[in-house]
């Protein structure tokens, strides 16, 4: 176990608490994203509060916008914004809303409209190759997302333009606000679909594995000539027995009892990883 | 008669423009030619990107060139750019506040015969309604020059509909008055104010020169920046008239004679005549001819005013 794994349980903490103190938020997809999200800003990208409005920053797109706790949470840890900022999450007159929010310290963009980010990211990483910079654009999408047909332009457009500064994460949970992906809109041969469009393709089979996430971004690194997504086998509710793998915790507001047991699970995960 | 129609006005200006400018882009969707951005696309490769039959991610790529300190100006029909692509002018450019250009051609009736899918009768209602999108309907060439001009100074979105073809001058070349969001006052006039924007500011203009034959005075206001809307001017001629008419190509329906309306009657209620095109298919036919059928021509307007005058 390393530091990050930790963190990534205290993260959670932190989402969990923003999540029952404004009784809203998607818990469920939240802890199946944080992981990608924390090791992407711990140690893949070069982006710092000190340098938001550098044009040499890596760029990051939370395209799945509704799992913004995590992303806020990741945000707070890194230094973006004061962590106190997240007691005013979805509360009147906030900033701090639901989906991100570009008003926001470190949000490069507003989503919360499933299907928009991939394609911003090609316009991104397009910029940076017409201005010969050399910062990565990073794209993270939910599985149940990838039924946007404006995803597979974007798909087309990356591919087209073989845009090798260009990284998309899947949320590969497997679970979407109805159910199961597979009997809400199938994504039979998802590699496959992703290599016909022209993607270099890199599955991460446990993609809440800080190590094997890293890997994978940097195998991305070096792989030209093509764009690459990550397909990370994610687990919805990460880290909460009981909210694991379960579609209901798609944006259930957890009991007292429930927050508590959630808690305390996540505690002992801490510190275990700490051990 | 002139022959260069507002779209090729704007090729005009970004090709000027884009010699010292390295940061505009052109974008289109299989639209090159009929954006008349194909000069362009040939003088600046390195500055042009193809996004494919793609109205989404034109808008989204856009947005993504912008937020990285590019000066998109992304070119298609109207039609399909201010509906298709709708969320996304209202997420990735106007919400997220990018500095992305839409440039919408061929718009309103244009397309004539081709049917209701190619017409864009809708794009004013559509595009004004998204907060912090711009909304400009510029009348001639050399309007549609000044308008870009001031348009690549600024780092906001905004949404700019041209007709496909070449349409008469309103102003001259050498003395074309423009302000920009300030509606241009073609001819300051006593019984009727006439506003319109974008092709039916010559037939507002024609329309005033008739009446004033008929002993009626009418003003006329170019109100090229349907949003945001001159309010200062409009309250201002409809002060002077005893009637309003609005004149647009576009539907009645959350148009810009929607919008003068409801400045008017909070500020200084007079009657406000919309012309504009039914809410339904419009007739198949040219441009000019659909415009007559409906009375959006010099003659109509006038005919108008005077029955209810």
């Amino acid at each position: 176990m390393d530091n990050l794994t930790a963190k990534s349980f205290a993260l959670r903490q932190d989402v969990l608490n923003m999540i029952y103190r404004a009784k809203t938020g998607h818990i469920g997809g939240d802890f199946s994203v944080l992981n990608i999200i924390l090791t992407l800003y711990e140690k893949q990208m070069n982006t710092r509060p000190d340098n938001v409005s550098s044009p040499d920053r890596d760029r990051f797109i939370l395209s799945k916008g509704h799992s913004v706790e995590a992303l806020y949470a990741v945000l707070a840890d890194q230094g973006f914004f004061p962590k106190s900022a997240l007691e005013t999450y979805s509360q009147f007159g906030s900033n701090y809303i639901g989906h991100p929010y570009n008003k926001i310290n470190g949000i490069e963009m507003n989503s919360g409209s499933l299907g928009h980010g991939l394609s911003v990211g090609v316009g991104m990483a397009l910029a940076g190759r017409m201005d010969k910079k050399d910062y990565r654009t990073y794209v993270v999408m939910g599985d149940g997302e990838l039924a946007e047909g404006s995803v597979w332009e974007g798909a087309m457009a990356g591919g087209h333009y073989k845009l090798d500064n260009l990284c998309a994460v899947v949320d590969r949970n497997r679970l979407q606000i109805s159910g199961c992906t597979e009997d809400v809109m199938s994504h039979e041969n998802l590699a496959k679909r992703w290599e016909s469009f022209g993607w270099n393709v890199i599955d991460v089979e446990k993609g809440w594995d800080i190590p094997s996430l890293n890997a994978a971004f940097e195998e991305a690194k070096q792989c030209k000539g093509k764009p690459s997504v990550i397909i990370a086998h994610t687990i919805k509710g990460y880290g909460v027995s009981f909210m694991e793998n379960q579609a209901v915790w798609h944006h259930k507001v957890p009991t007292d009892e429930e927050y508590q047991l959630a808690m305390e699970e996540l505690k002992a995960k801490e510190a275990a990883a700490n051990e | 008669m002139n022959n260069i129609p507002n779209r090729q006005a704007i090729c005009d200006v970004l090709l000027e423009e884009a010699k010292t400018d390295r940061d505009i882009v052109v974008l289109c969707s299989d639209s090159r030619g009929s954006a008349s951005m194909t000069p362009f696309s040939v003088a600046y490769p390195e500055q042009f990107v193809e996004v494919g039959i793609a109205e989404q991610s034109l808008v989204s790529i856009s947005a993504g060139l912008a937020r990285c300190g590019k000066k998109p100006y992304c070119a298609s029909p109207a039609c399909f750019l201010s509906t298709r692509s709708m969320e996304q002018g209202k997420v990735d450019a106007a919400y997220s506040n990018t500095n992305v250009k839409l440039i919408g051609v061929s718009g309103g009736i244009s397309y004539g015969a081709l049917g209701m899918t190619h017409h864009s009768a809708q794009d004013i209602a559509t595009m004004s309604s998204i907060p912090n999108m711009r909304v400009y309907l510029p009348s001639d060439r050399h309007q549609t020059r000044k308008l870009i001009q001031a348009l690549l100074k600024d780092e906001k979105p905004a949404y700019i509909r041209v007709g496909r073809n070449p349409v008469e001058d309103v102003y001259e070349e050498e003395n074309t008055p423009f302000e920009m969001d300030k509606a241009t006052w073609i001819k300051e006039g006593t019984d009727v104010a006439i506003i319109a924007c974008g092709e039916m500011v010559k037939p507002a203009k024609d329309a005033a020169c008739l009446l004033e034959k008929d002993g009626i005075s009418a003003s006329v206001l170019d109100m090229y920046c349907v949003k945001p809307m001159d309010e200062a001017s409009v309250v201002k001629a409809a002060e002077k008239a005893r009637l309003v008419v609005t004149a647009e190509e576009h539907t009645f329906i959350g148009g810009m004679g929607s919008r003068v309306a409801q400045i008017v009657s909070e500020h200084c209620p007079r009657k406000v005549i919309c012309m504009a095109l039914p809410d339904a298919p419009t007739i198949p036919g040219k441009s000019q001819e659909v415009f007559a059928y409906y009375g959006l021509s010099g003659e109509g307007i006038a005919k108008k005013v005077k029955e209810n005058l």
